[in-house]
């Protein structure tokens, strides 16, 4: 399965991009633990794209490519905002950041996936997750 | 037709609010609004305010619900309160544990003995 949806920027579309999305056949054969990381990235992904990269704007869109086989998964979430630098968002597991209410959206995606890229501009995330 | 907020079964055992949530995801910013709201709400109404989360039918939960989380703890233990939560699944616990969160918060295996601990002086 090969596909690439355009939302735009609000949770409800997320939402239904997320559920319509996990329902695919081709998520069928992978595992409940492996579904829930997926979801759980894919999740954390569209949140950060609609909050952190497109700023709420609702002129700008979300672009979302899944490719999906029985080997792997792969999520490409891209924004229209000016990007980021992944490498200084600050650990939230050490002591001083573990009740600060934000900032666990990367690092949970990290901990789910097998691999998770962003591209250079910081506009775009590639959330991938074997099916094994 | 107004939206309704997400659903919590609130109910008092011994001066202990006893919170359910309702929801199977708590994923989206608009679903933690309405839980938030409420349980802010609840604990703002109180003195010592002692709150348990029943996570019994929680499947998925995102960073932003931890936040929400982390911002009600911090309420109720400025008011000098106590708070617990139970029910947790293994798959959201591992999210608990993935972000040291476990370490936050008490965490009980069942209702009746976070009610307990709540309640305890």
């Amino acid at each position: 399965m090969r596909e690439k949806k355009v939302i735009p920027t609000n949770m409800q579309a997320a939402r239904q991009l997320a559920e319509e999305l996990l329902d695919e056949a081709p998520f069928k054969g992978y595992s409940e633990p492996a579904l829930f990381a997926i979801r759980l990235a894919l999740e954390e992904g569209l949140a950060n794209a609609i909050k952190h990269g497109n700023k709420s704007d609702p002129g700008k869109s979300i672009t979302v490519c899944a490719e999906v086989d029985d080997d792997q998964a792969t999520i490409t979430i891209t924004d229209e905002g000016e990007g980021f630098e992944p490498g200084v968002i600050p650990d939230p597991t050490v002591d001083e950041n573990l009740e600060k209410p934000c900032g666990r959206g990367i690092m949970l995606m990290r901990s789910y996936m097998d691999k998770v890229e962003f591209n250079e501009r910081g506009n775009e995330v590639r959330l991938i997750k074997r099916r094994a | 037709m107004a939206e309704q907020p997400p659903r919590l079964g609130i109910s008092d055992q011994g001066g202990v609010s006893v919170v359910e949530l309702a929801e199977n995801k708590i994923l989206d910013e608009k679903t933690i609004s309405g839980i938030s709201q409420q349980l802010y709400a609840l604990v703002a109404d109180k003195d010592a305010p002692r709150i348990v989360l029943d996570f019994v039918h929680v499947g998925h939960m995102s960073s932003s619900a931890l936040g929400m989380l982390i911002t009600l703890h911090k309420r109720v233990r400025e008011k000098d309160g106590r708070m617990r939560l139970c029910n947790i699944r293994p798959s959201i616990y591992e999210v608990f544990v993935i972000t040291r969160l476990n370490e936050v918060f008490k965490i009980c295996a069942d209702q009746a003995s976070a009610v307990r601990e709540a309640a305890s002086a």
